[in-house]
């Protein structure tokens, strides 16, 4: 009870966090906003069990943070407020509405029985059940030597996920220095 | 509790579906995919937590047996994590693509990109 009603209040202030990063006229309180955000997600991950969850966000939020301030500080933001559309604004909390609904009965609201398990009971059980789950916490110590359950998942288990993930950041950085460098790029004419 | 919590985990994923669509600022799209990303990391690591449960990390002396009915459930935890890091690549590459963009046109309006084209 106490946990979950923690986690309850973290998810609002990451709800009003958000609400500010999307909303607030100046772009450097959005972008602190959505650090703000980003720190409450860390510690509800230390309150869900997720230690080695909670450490590499820490260190990807500082990243984020000082890359998209770096980025605001030295640029002048001329975008302007858009109008105000009745019609828009309706239909956007029309299907926002809907969804909720969709969702409250995924979840098994109303005594419907939901496709989502119930909060706080996994979909796997003791360690005698064949779920994948199960078995790797059973097995993790005699197959791979790793005590960090987690880590012996991601770096022997499913190894060819992180290599797929290496892959995903190598490419992401090739793509960051083709579009951002000036050498080789070809002489043209700019408009201001 | 359990609904209410799921729900607000969605409610905040929609904040970041809102900001995809309806601004049109570069910076507010970028911070809208990162809404919805820390949504979805929240919402998958909810799902796997299990209550009064230990982390998935076997403790001195602890059998395996033990860790399996007490422990929360690790798999949406390593898939997360590859989710974190991948997540940052994609704000950098965003960030990089939004720079050039100043660069060409000053500015991070999607309006006035669109104007100055052609």
């Amino acid at each position: 009870m106490g946990v979950e009603l923690v986690i309850l209040l973290l998810i609002v202030f990451m709800i009003i966090s958000a609400l500010i990063a999307v909303e607030a006229s100046d772009l450097l309180s959005a972008v602190i906003a959505i650090g703000a955000a980003g720190f409450a997600l860390c510690a509800i991950d230390l309150l869900l069990a997720a230690p080695d969850l909670a450490f590499p966000q820490v260190l990807v939020e500082i990243i984020t943070l000082v890359i998209l301030i770096r980025m605001i500080m030295t640029r002048q933001d001329t975008s302007r407020q858009t109008p105000k559309d009745t019609l828009r604004t309706a239909m956007v909390m029309l299907a926002c509405g809907m969804f909720l609904i969709v969702v409250f009965l995924a979840v098994g609201g109303m005594n419907t029985s939901g496709t989502i398990p119930s909060f706080g009971r996994p979909v796997m059980g003791s360690f005698d059940d064949t779920g994948v789950s199960s078995q790797y916490l059973f097995r993790c110590a005699q197959d791979t030597g790793a005590a960090n359950v987690v880590m012996g998942i991601l770096l022997d288990y499913r190894a060819y996920d992180t290599l797929g993930e290496a892959t995903v950041i190598v490419v992401a950085i090739l793509g960051g220095y083709a579009v951002l460098r000036r050498i080789g790029r070809k002489k043209r004419e700019v408009k201001s | 509790m359990g609904i209410a919590i799921y729900i607000l985990a969605f409610v905040f994923i929609l904040l970041g579906v809102y900001a995809l669509i309806a601004k049109k600022n570069v910076i507010r799209i970028i911070i809208g995919i990162g809404i919805l990303e820390y949504g979805v990391n929240l919402l998958l690591v909810l799902v796997g937590y299990r209550k009064g449960g230990m982390a998935p990390i076997l403790a001195n002396g602890q059998s395996s047996a033990n860790l399996a009915g007490r422990a929360v459930d690790p798999l949406p935890q390593a898939m997360v994590l590859t989710s974190i890091v991948i997540g940052l690549s994609i704000t950098a590459l965003a960030v990089a693509l939004a720079i050039r963009l100043y660069d060409k046109y000053g500015t991070f309006d999607m309006n006035d990109i669109r104007d100055l084209r052609g």
